[in-house]
């Protein structure tokens, strides 16, 4: 309770008005976006307008049965989260209850007026001291650490709490409420501390992002990567493969720690992460996947305004354990949904609406959210990121709505779904001449040292065989492909090949759902390897049809499934050079 | 019970009471006409000076003489054993000429949403004999799948189809089936339930009809009373239950309407803003719960205003349902029945209900190989429109061919053709053997191997 200021507590008020989630209540002081409890069964909301005596306030669960005449009781607290060691592995809902504890209380399916604490309070953690008595400590440094998972939880001195001399420390096992560090200050520190879910964490500096986010996926990394710190979107209309992607990168993203928000998504989604995760590998730790997850899930059918909140629930705990030090990659999924529940509430208000009914500060909101994403200097002088990537679900699959384009202005990566591709089943679905990404100079020297000077120059050189064979395709729409040059008839096979092999990805093969950056090259250089071969032996007079169908070529798509891929990889590149060689010499 | 005769306003169905004691949203409401008619409606707005009434009915014959009554609760359904083989209004009543259902329970119908963390995956393969379902878009138990159609086009049968064929392989056990109509004609419900009937699935059916002559507003609550009634059969009788929800783009209008009684803000189409959330408030209670028997399967069924797939209805299913099944007029008008045309359909289950454990280790493979290889000889018939056959290809010319081979051989079936999974799968090796094996580049060696008919023969051969 360090950082929600508390005002007078205990105030209560009267309801006026019940309409759906939002409620009007009297005879309360309250500040805007203050929790408070609503009705005889206390359901859980914040105060989102304050109007003459009336207070507006949108109620976290469904209001079906309430009065006016019941009591409204202000909390004075703003809507916080529980930040301290259990937050990895849980699986929580919009608002930080955890769906295992309400289970247990509840049953299988979501009642009402249940509160159940963000981090389990009896439970005792294994605390380690770093620092010892008479050392100065201040606000985001660290104090100590418990091992929670394969992941060190790092203890901070929570922000905006007043520093000072550690007077004593203990070392041993204690529950997050134990007080394991006092300051000469009077400043007592436990392993949890809250937050407050709208307001951005403090950091010393904001820095540019130099590194990338190795993903895994060939398209992402090879031709649009994101930095560490950087944000992403992805739209794309339903079933063109937002989920799978987004999924894809909560498993194989080389961040330290992943948080997934199911926004508004759907349950078997959920459960189908909750099942999966568990059992996937780590490809470096080789630990389970969910000992680095926070999971957030507030599906399509939970409550609206629950949904408008965890987002800021998940950027929050991203945020916390980006302080500690750690490179955090946050997925949306979906943004849309969260932009939908702002436009419900706001209709609700009877707010004036902008484009398509959605509230005028959508794009504020939006760019407040992205903004939060970002590699940093912390309070402690460690460098620590947030990426952030957002799918967001565009009516009709229409990207000039305004959830889309809001989006578009904030983000520096652009991952463009296509539903033309996934209906001929390329995946990822992932438009190569639509998408884009703004960090590839500054990931240029990343790229040049750790993966191969002649990378950057493969890489322009695909797209540029992409591009013209878009451009080609074109012509072969109208007068067919026969008509084409040879050497433009072999472009146009190249670039099949760069689409067939490197771009499609099969998520559910063991081996080539995930992709090392050196694998990548290989093949990539495999391909330019077959093209440098081809355009020569045209020009050496061999004909296309016979360049375009030797048979070793065939096996190219193959080692996308091989694990140890370079013995065959070799063989291929020799055969071919032997059959191009051959049919040269015949020439 | 207090009446009160304080009737303000009312504004298509929309009743306003004034000078009430308080009362809870949602809840209940009689209002009783001079006539002693009593018609229900439900609290959409409540404060001190002012009540919104919603009612289910026309509000025809009611005025400012009507008396009001709020019942305390909110909607609630009776249910019980015997609801098995009845068929009720799309009010819940029963319109069969049998007697009033004994309640077991009375169950809220909004239903609470299901927590996350109980659901269990679905993944058990439902076989429905169609094979661009179980080939291509295959369903599994639990699932919601929707069927995008558009007017005229044979939803109807599909949906009949598939409710007739279903089953688990290996299992015994049928489903039960609730069904909701909402807002079709009356033809289109006897058709429904002549064929109940002609197969003896009646006796294992729920049915609830509110046809087109019925008051629109009641749809808002058929589908609603639809799904209480599956959960008690699913989770308390340890059913395995299909519902099928037809026609949800009548559901859709009532909610428009509804809305605009009540002067909202309007979203796209004038559809209300909130419609994404009140779709999935329905189509969300499909799924499994961890340690119960039962299961809801889901098929909603809904046309698309203009054949328009990006319509705000079709839209907003699409990105709550887990697929959905196109129906093509272009297929419709080759003649072809099942009309359903693979390239936008989808399963997204798909993956978790197929393969070695559940069907056989190909049908992944062969399935992105049919799929890859039609819609590459659908893109080409563009092309040969303008630049004529002759001008393709030898390949090119292949994939065309596949193209009208797959339409006629794998997607064309009777109306009582119940293929098994097996038949499926072996009519895609058969067409995928028309093209030269290195063209199949989405399958494994091994697999081709050993299911492609060239290698099957002279493997048998061999032997």
């Amino acid at each position: 309770m360090e950082v929600t200021e508390k005002k007078e507590k205990g105030q209560e008020g009267v309801l006026k008005r019940i309409a759906g989630p939002v409620v009007t209540a009297v005879n309360i002081d309250a500040h805007m976006y203050d929790v408070v409890k609503v009705g005889h069964e206390e359901l859980m909301g914040e105060v989102i307008k304050i109007q003459g005596d009336e207070t507006i306030i949108q109620v976290y669960e469904d209001t079906s049965g309430i009065r006016p005449g019941e009591p409204v009781t202000n909390t004075g607290l703003s809507l916080a989260v529980e930040l301290g060691p259990g937050l990895l592995t849980s699986i929580y809902d919009g608002i930080q209850r955890p769906l295992s504890v309400l289970v247990d209380k509840m049953g299988d399916f979501i009642q009402r007026g249940v509160s159940a604490p963000g981090l389990d309070h009896q439970k005792k953690w294994e605390f380690r001291p770093l620092v010892k008595e008479g050392d100065k400590v201040s606000p985001g440094m660290v104090i100590g650490e418990v091992q929670e998972t394969n992941i060190v939880h790092r203890i901070l001195v929570p922000p905006k709490v007043q520093g000072g001399v550690v007077k004593s420390i203990k070392r041993g096992s204690f529950t997050i409420e134990e007080v394991v560090c006092t300051l000469d200050s009077g400043t007592e520190l436990t392993m949890m501390q809250k937050w407050p879910v709208r307001v951005p964490r403090p950091v010393t500096e904001k820095m540019n992002p130099t590194i990338p986010l190795i993903t895994g996926q060939r398209i992402l990394d090879g031709l649009f990567p994101i930095a560490k710190g950087g944000t992403a979107a992805i739209p794309g209309p339903f079933g063109s493969g937002k989920t799978v992607t987004q999924q894809q990168l909560a498993k194989w993203s080389d961040a330290e720690i992943v948080v997934y928000i199911g926004c508004g998504e759907r349950g078997n989604e959920m459960t189908e992460v909750l099942t999966e995760f568990p059992e996937l590998e780590d490809p470096k730790s080789g630990k389970p996947l969910m000992e680095r997850t926070v999971l957030i899930a507030n599906t399509s059918n939970m409550p609206v305004a629950a949904r408008e909140a965890s987002v800021y629930t998940g950027i929050t705990i991203a945020e916390y354990f980006r302080d500690m030090g750690y490179d955090v990659s946050l997925m949306a999924d979906s943004t849309s949904r969260w932009a939908e529940a702002m436009r419900e509430i706001s209709s609700r208000l009877e707010e004036m609406p902008g484009e398509e009914g959605y509230p005028a500060y959508l794009a504020a909101r939006l760019s407040e959210f992205y903004e939060r994403a970002g590699l940093v200097r912390t309070l402690s002088g460690k460098n620590g990121s947030v990426s952030v990537i957002g799918a967001v679900s565009p009516p009709g699959g229409d990207f000039s709505e305004p959830v889309t384009q809001n989006t578009l202005r904030i983000v520096k990566v652009f991952w463009a779904l296509d539903a033309k591709l996934s209906q001929r089943r390329h995946f990822p679905a992932i438009n190569w001449l639509n998408s884009y990404s703004l960090y590839l100079d500054s990931l240029h020297d990343w790229y040049d040292k750790e993966v191969s000077p002649e990378w950057n120059v493969l890489r322009s050189w695909a797209m540029e065989v992409l591009q013209k064979e878009a451009e080609l395709q074109e012509i072969v729409q109208l007068v067919g492909s026969d008509a084409l040059p040879e050497a433009e008839q072999l472009t146009i096979e190249i670039a099949r090949m760069i689409r067939e092999i490197f771009l499609q990805q099969n998520a559910y093969d063991a081996v080539d759902t995930f992709c090392d950056m050196s694998k990548q090259y290989d093949m990539m250089k495999a391909i330019k390897g077959y093209a440098d071969l081809a355009y020569a032996a045209q020009t050496a007079g061999v004909s296309p049809a016979q360049i375009i169908t030797i048979k070793s070529k065939n096996d190219l798509p193959q080692i996308k499934f091989i694990k140890d891929y370079k013995p065959e990889l070799e063989r291929i590149q020799k055969s071919m050079d032997s059959e191009i060689n051959t049919l040269r010499s015949t020439a | 019970m207090k009446e009160y005769r304080t009737i303000s306003k009312i504004a298509g169905p929309l009743v306003f009471v004034e000078k009430t004691e308080p009362v809870g949203y949602n809840e209940l409401v009689n209002i009783a006409l001079w006539d002693g008619t009593i018609k229900r409606g439900q609290v959409l707005d409540t404060s001190d000076s002012l009540v919104v009434v919603q009612v289910f009915e026309t509000t025809a014959g009611i005025g400012k003489d009507s008396g009001v009554r709020f019942l305390g609760e909110t909607i609630k359904m009776p249910v019980g054993k015997e609801m098995l083989g009845r068929i009720l209004s799309g009010g819940g009543k029963p319109i069969d000429g049998g007697p009033e259902i004994v309640p077991e329970k009375r169950l809220d119908i909004t239903g609470a949403a299901i927590n996350p963390y109980a659901r269990a995956s679905p993944e058990e393969f439902i076989q429905t004999g169609i094979s661009t379902i179980d080939g291509t878009n295959t369903l599994v138990r639990g699932q919601k799948l929707p069927i995008f159609s558009g007017a005229g086009l044979p939803h109807n049968n599909i949906a009949l189809q598939i409710a007739r064929q279903s089953k688990v392989l290996g299992s015994k056990e049928s489903f039960a089936v609730v069904f909701a109509a909402m807002g079709i004609t009356k033809e289109e419900a006897n058709h429904f339930m002549q064929d109940f009937e002609r197969t003896g699935a009646l006796e294992r059916a729920v049915v609830f009809l509110n046809l087109a002559d019925d008051p629109a507003v009641e749809r808002i609550i058929t589908p609603r009373l639809a799904l209480t009634t599956a959960e008690y059969l699913a989770f308390d009788l340890d059913m395995h239950v299909l519902v099928i929800l037809t026609d949800m783009t009548n559901y859709c209008e009532a909610l428009r309407q509804i809305g605009a009684a009540r002067e909202e803000v309007p979203g796209r189409r004038g559809y209300p803003g909130y419609m994404y959330t009140d779709l999935a408030g329905i189509y969300e209670r499909a799924g499994i719960i961890k340690g119960k028997k039962g299961s809801i399967t889901q098929f909603p069924i809904l046309t698309m205003p203009g054949d328009d797939i990006t319509h705000p209805i079709p839209d907003l299913t699409g990105y709550i349902t887990e697929g959905q099944i196109v129906v093509s007029r272009e297929l419709h008008r080759k003649g072809i029945y099942p009309p359903i045309n693979v390239l936008p359909s989808l399963s997204r289950l798909m993956n978790l209900g197929i393969g070695k454990e559940h069907t056989r280790e190909d049908h992944k493979k062969v399935s992105d190989q049919l799929y890859a290889a039609y819609a590459e000889g659908n893109d080409l018939r563009g092309l040969v429109a303008i630049v004529g056959k002759d001008a393709l290809s030898e390949r090119d010319r292949m994939f065309l061919e596949f193209a009208d081979l797959f339409e006629n051989r794998f997607v064309r079936q009777g109306y009582d053709e119940d293929r098994t999974i097996f038949e499926t799968l072996d009519g895609g090796w058969n067409l995928l053997a028309t093209l030269p094996v290195e063209q199949l580049v989405r399958i494994d060696r091994d697999l081709i191997n050993k299911y492609h008919p060239k290698f099957r023969q002279g493997a048998k051969a061999q032997e």
